[in-house]
């Protein structure tokens, strides 16, 4: 298919489709390697001499990795941070973008900046004043210190994104729906919320992955407390410098990016259309 | 009120540590904090490694940003010249990079390129060539797995970009008898303008603040610390050193330049004529 209306010469399409498969190639090698070195029995990947493909799969590193340490509590807990981010920042943001989209009141504008400014803070930065705020409240060692920065860190962004959504959705739908005779939270739960739906999922990808990569503050708050530990932290417990066990971080490398990867193609669709929409407002 | 609470008063508390003398002594409530002013400040601008870090931490960012970008920028326009099936495979693979949790992305390509067991060493004939060794090579294999995981984000909108440019237009051009690169630099970029500046401000934040990569890859900042950047450099003075005034003095220096970035990203936003 030639997209863009230009004539190209057949030899530079074949060429030009040729890189781009080699280059998916390459792009996709790390993973590949990942997954068949969690598959390769010990002595291959202690190799000298890597092969691209294994003979005799094994599922000794899965099992290395899930007999070891509490990991499959570990799986527990990131589901457990990253599926609380998700659902509670879906909600706040569905109900701030309409706010922000549908009500004019005062200091709108500065709010709208604000979620704008706060996206571009480091968050790593401020890893020492949450440390002494979750000291403070208690939460050091729980899984809730992990749950609240999240929370927070991931709003503004969906906010700014779900607005054009909102937006999208016409007043008239609106004015419709009330002279019909529905209240403000039924337009809001039964009409408002499906439309936007596509969009809250793609924000919910970007609060999902950045809860269930988040590396720093696992680190951090959970200092001594191991039962309540998230996966980065489980999977480094294999990687010691001096004598990695690749088998057991590789293994570990594929279930922790399997779940995200799922997640990803699932709604690599709407994900690609909402980014269109988000960046062209 | 989450964010306030949650974003607002850490940064306030941020100045107010960079101002004092808030050791492990002060933490466990053993001494009182005591006012230091600037102090902080004046012996972190005096202390020679805080410059090179700073150093290494610009030339960095602005490699990978500038890597990134051409990747990202080459490939958009690569997906526009194929048909579906490569178009698929390309889009498939960046996703999977994109979506690769940064921990996992630096051990896969540490492993990559072991000096033991990588397949890489062996392809290009390198021997037991150690990467994480010498310092620009320790930087460079982590500019490589920086630019593998946050490419599709500007492949991906550079695409969307591109076939949001009205067909007609590019016709136009190559009848007139433009170049494919002259194509790209006289009609795509300047139309792309807005959503170039988006992902280079987006990529310059990120960038600029890599932290797990550096921190998983050169094992917390490299031999004697050869690789640190300022985010890791930050997060040793205060976890590992109990130097949290330092930490959060040098917390506050990546918030002003980021904030700098930020007031000129508004600015280009404005100038574009973009309501709020």
């Amino acid at each position: 298919m030639n997209l863009s209306g230009v004539r190209v010469r057949r030899p530079w399409r074949l060429a030009a489709e040729a890189s781009a498969l080699l280059i998916a190639i390459v792009v996709a090698f790390p993973l590949y390697w990942m997954v068949l070195s969690a598959f390769k029995p010990a002595g291959e990947i202690e190799s000298t001499e890597p092969r691209p493909w294994t003979s005799a799969p094994s599922l000794d590193s899965f099992r290395r990795v899930f007999g070891q340490q509490d990991f499959g509590r570990y799986f527990v807990n990131s589901l457990v941070v990253a599926g609380s981010v998700v659902l509670i920042s879906a909600l706040i943001a569905f109900l701030a973008a309409t706010a922000v989209t549908r009500f004019r009141f005062r200091f709108r504008t500065t709010l709208l900046i604000m979620f704008l400014v706060a996206q571009m803070v480091p968050v790593e930065a401020l890893t020492i004043p949450l440390f002494f705020q979750m000291r403070d409240f208690g939460l050091l060692n729980t899984l809730g210190s992990l749950i609240l920065p999240h929370i927070a860190f991931s709003l503004p962004f969906a906010i700014w994104m779900l607005r054009g959504f909102v937006k999208a959705v016409p007043e008239a739908l609106e004015e419709a729906a009330y002279i019909d005779g529905a209240s403000r939270a039924r337009f809001l739960w039964q009409i408002l919320f499906p439309l936007v739906l596509p969009g809250l999922v793609a924000t919910s990808v970007f609060s999902f992955i950045s809860a269930w990569n988040d590396f720093l503050y696992a680190k951090s708050f959970i200092i001594s407390d191991t039962s309540q530990s998230t996966l980065p932290m489980a999977l480094l417990v294999f990687y010691k410098p001096d004598d990695p066990d690749w088998g057991g971080v590789m293994a570990a490398s594929t279930v922790m990016t399997i779940p995200v990867l799922v997640f990803f193609v699932l709604v690599q669709r709407r994900l690609v259309s909402g980014l269109g929409g988000a960046v062209k407002d | 009120m989450v964010l306030g609470g949650l974003l607002l008063y850490p940064i306030y508390q941020l100045g107010l540590i960079s101002f004092f003398h808030y050791t492990q002594a002060q933490v466990s409530g053993g001494e009182p904090a005591t006012f230091e002013g600037f102090g902080n400040y004046s012996e972190l601008f005096s202390d020679g490694e805080f410059w090179r870090v700073l150093l290494a931490t610009v030339l960095f960012a602005a490699a990978c940003v500038a890597s990134t970008l051409a990747v990202g920028c080459a490939l958009a326009v690569l997906l526009t010249r194929v048909r579906a099936l490569p178009r698929l495979a390309l889009m498939l693979a960046a996703l999977g990079a994109w979506a690769t949790p940064a921990v996992t992305g630096s051990t896969v390509w540490l492993f990559l390129f072991d000096p033991d067991f990588g397949p890489v060493n062996r392809i290009v004939g390198l021997g037991d060539h150690s990467w994480t060794y010498g310092r620009i090579s320790a930087f460079f294999l982590v500019l490589l797995e920086v630019v593998w995981c946050s490419f599709p984000f500007v492949m991906v909108t550079v695409y969307a970009g591109i076939r949001a440019v009205p067909a007609e237009v590019l016709e136009a051009a190559a009848l007139d008898g433009a170049s494919q690169w002259r194509i790209w630099r006289s009609v795509l970029a300047p139309m792309l303008r807005p959503i170039l500046t988006v992902v280079t401000i987006q990529s310059v934040i990120w960038d600029f603040k890599v932290f797990t990569q550096i921190y998983v890859m050169t094992n917390g900042g490299g031999i004697a610390g050869q690789n640190l950047v300022l985010n890791v450099y930050a997060y040793q003075q205060a976890f590992a050193s109990s130097q949290y005034s330092l930490g959060s003095a040098i917390g506050i220096v990546m918030l002003l330049i980021l904030l700098a970035v930020t007031l000129v990203y508004l600015r280009l936003l404005r100038r574009q004529g973009e309501e709020l």
